[in-house]
């Protein structure tokens, strides 16, 4: 570990001559107007100016963005800006939710939305799920005793630095249709396999694709857990003679608990959001067979011939109070883990 | 394997521990099929994208695939202007000779021995087979630098990725400055309020983004990619959480010394702050050159494209010239490749410690 740190640290030596330079000019010229400043409105009120710019950005990127797609959502037409807008009230959301049974997105007046809900649905219950398992099982081999093993965890990582673009790409090239997973096929005395037409194969390469994108990240967090259990309780089960499934299930999994939470909940508010990589592979289809309701949002807003922005941002609002749940238990989740 | 005692007494060593001398549980047989089938589907993938980049097009419509890139040899044989496709064929004696195609007539093939030119063989197309050796399509990358508009989509990338990490940098570190080095009234009133941001991702607001950017004149421009993501609150919350260890007594000794607040912040805090801030800076730069869904809404025009958009909109095309995106693939992937191989150890207790990706 040491040689590392050294390697950081020459590296960050490095970087620091390189940027030194012109960086001290950048602090000689904005010293002195905003020394001005501070003497303007005083030591106390400095803070407030250095919180300036980073409030400036929330506020014009993601508070009033917040606040249009509120009053977006409760307008029609196809206009752009708002003033031109007819206020419609509740009526997309009427619209969105209007279905003959909730259980059958066919029944809806807007079926794409509730086929993307269906879809993202069946996609977390997966994903979430085997990504839980397979991070675990990762997180508890690379915890053993192994040799090279930050080699074994970089094995498992890497793909977590891959763009989706570069992560779909690399996989629709090998299920296409005259791809090398068909050659094996062929090869063993099976048929080929049209994976992009089946609507079950798209998404099952759909969720395969987004958990060997992000398994590394998952198993990290829990390999970390896994590191904070203390030794003793190990030792002292080894000394009463307890069997290693006895130590799995009694120590291991309660202790790893709050981690786990985490890494559920996590991966719940990523796969909520699931466009990039899927959208790539498939396209959303065969159909709308893997159209999430990222790319049902997209779709309406900026794609489709009529761009309906006010649907969007109903759909949008929706997708929301999902994710300010989830956030909220993702916080809770991560405090409950760090406080004990 | 490991010794039994050594692996008894490591640290988090649950599974390894053996009852019994140099007994295998079935969890060590499973660790370590389950790491070769791991590494396997994990490299296997990355492996055969490069390795197919450099196949040609004719080449990349084979199918069986051939594992390496193969290309026809040719011989330069006496009498003849062109050179000549080499073959192995089965002569009807069972052996297997060298010759050279002349050409081809229905399924059969005028052949020669390059060895004896002057004697033509009719040989059935059936009985031979094409010799390759191993020959890289370089052209696959050259192309598409020379042709298409993919050195501005490199380029783009790369102005997208370097501004927008600066000014997180910039504007975090100091929001997390007046967060966690100053008292005041409302301070935790606006810590909430950043953590509460965490719980509005780009995803749910697109579309006012989309107006608050076309409003500013912002779409095609990369403004329009760099500034909505500027400002993060894990950024904050992450620089902010470090800037809380460093003593009080530097800065009222700098105060004492009648440094400025911004000298204290730029002279002080942040070269302490460093190793937060290379964290944040290394998470910035793989959020931007990975961004795909933002770019993609506001960068209508080929010009301005990243190389995420891109290298999607290439492979969107009708007739899809696999050959190219391939080989811009690997390009796409080799920065990421180059900065994990360096960083691996950072950025891996950089995300372990912070959970943020």
């Amino acid at each position: 570990m040491a040689h590392v740190d050294d390697k950081l640290g020459n590296a960050g030596e490095m970087l620091q001559n390189v940027v030194a330079w012109p960086l001290g000019i950048l602090f000689k010229l904005l010293d002195l107007p905003i020394s001005a400043i501070q003497r303007l409105i005083g030591i106390r009120r400095m803070p407030w100016f250095f919180l300036l710019p980073n409030l400036a950005f929330f506020g014009l990127f993601v508070i009033l963005p917040l606040l249009m797609n509120l009053a977006y959502s409760v307008t029609g037409g196809t206009q752009l800006f708002l003033q031109d807008r007819p206020i419609t009230g509740t009526e997309q959301y009427r619209f969105l939710f209007d279905c003959g049974s909730y259980a059958d997105p066919l029944t809806c007046r807007e079926d794409r939305f509730w086929k993307g809900i269906f879809n993202t649905s069946i996609f977390i219950f997966f994903q979430v799920s085997f990504m839980v398992l397979f991070s675990l099982i990762t997180a508890l081999v690379l915890n053993r005793e192994i040799r090279a093993r930050g080699f074994w965890r970089a094995v498992f990582f890497f793909p977590v630095l891959l763009s989706p673009v570069v992560v779909a790409l690399i996989w629709k090239w090998i299920l296409l249709r005259d791809g090398i997973l068909n050659a094996f096929l062929v090869s063993i005395g099976l048929d080929r396999i049209l994976f992009f037409v089946s609507p079950e194969w798209a998404m099952f390469w759909a969720v395969f694709v987004s958990i060997w994108a992000h398994l590394g990240f998952y198993t990290l967090i829990l390999l970390a857990g896994l590191q904070a259990i203390q030794p003793d309780l190990y030792e002292a089960a080894e000394m009463d003679g307890t069997s290693k499934e006895r130590v799995f299930f009694r120590i291991t999994l309660p202790l790893l608990w709050p981690n786990m939470l985490v890494v559920i909940v996590l991966a719940l508010i990523k796969g909520v959001q699931v466009f990039d990589e899927v959208y790539v592979l498939t396209g959303g289809g065969p159909g709308t067979a893997t159209q999430f309701i990222v790319q049902y949002i997209y779709n309406t807003a900026f794609t489709n011939q009529v761009q309906n922005f006010g649907l969007a941002s109903a759909a949008s609002m929706v997708l929301g109070v999902v994710l300010f749940i989830l956030t909220l238990t993702q916080l809770a989740a991560t405090r409950r883990r760090d406080n004990g | 394997m490991v010794d039994a005692t050594q692996t008894a007494r490591s640290v988090g060593s649950m599974l390894t521990v053996r009852r019994g001398r140099g007994r295998l549980h079935w969890t060590d047989v499973f660790t370590y099929i389950y790491l070769g089938f791991g590494f396997f589907l994990m490299f296997a993938p990355v492996v055969w994208l490069v390795l197919s980049s450099f196949k040609t097009p004719s080449a990349l419509q084979e199918f069986p695939p051939t594992f390496l890139p193969l290309g026809p040899i040719t011989v330069e044989v006496e009498g003849y202007d062109d050179s000549l496709l080499l073959f192995d064929v089965t002569m009807e004696d069972g052996s297997i000779q060298k010759l050279a195609q002349v050409r081809r007539i229905g399924i059969m093939a005028q052949m020669v021995d390059p060895d004896a030119p002057d004697e033509r063989l009719s040989i059935p197309i059936n009985t031979r087979e094409p010799v390759r050796e191993l020959r890289m399509a370089w052209e696959n990358y050259r192309d598409p630098l020379e042709r298409f508009n993919f050195v501005s989509y490199l380029w783009n990338s790369v102005i997208v990725t370097l501004v927008a990490t600066v000014i997180t940098l910039l504007i975090n570190s100091m929001a997390a400055y007046a967060l966690s080095i100053y008292e005041f009234r409302g301070r935790n009133a606006i810590m909430l309020f950043v953590i509460g941001t965490l719980m509005i991702p780009i995803t749910v607001i697109l579309v006012p983004v989309y107006i608050v950017v076309t409003n500013l004149g912002m779409i095609n421009s990369l403004w329009a990619v760099i500034l909505p993501g500027a400002a993060t609150p894990t950024g904050v919350f992450l620089l902010r959480q470090y800037m809380l260890t460093i003593p009080k007594d530097l800065i009222e000794a700098a105060r004492m010394d009648k440094a400025s607040e911004w000298a204290i912040y730029w002279r002080v805090v942040m070269p302490l702050a460093m190793p937060a801030v290379a964290v944040l800076g290394i998470f910035s730069i793989m959020w931007r050159w990975n961004e795909f869904l933002w770019p993609m809404i506001v960068l209508n025009r080929s010009e301005v494209y990243t190389l995420q958009v891109g290298l999607n909109s290439f492979q969107g095309e009708l007739d899809v010239q696999w050959h190219y995106i391939l080989a811009m693939t690997v390009v796409t992937l080799i920065p990421v490749i180059i900065v994990f191989a360096f960083l691996q150890r950072f950025i891996t207790t950089g995300i372990a410690s912070s959970g943020m990706k």
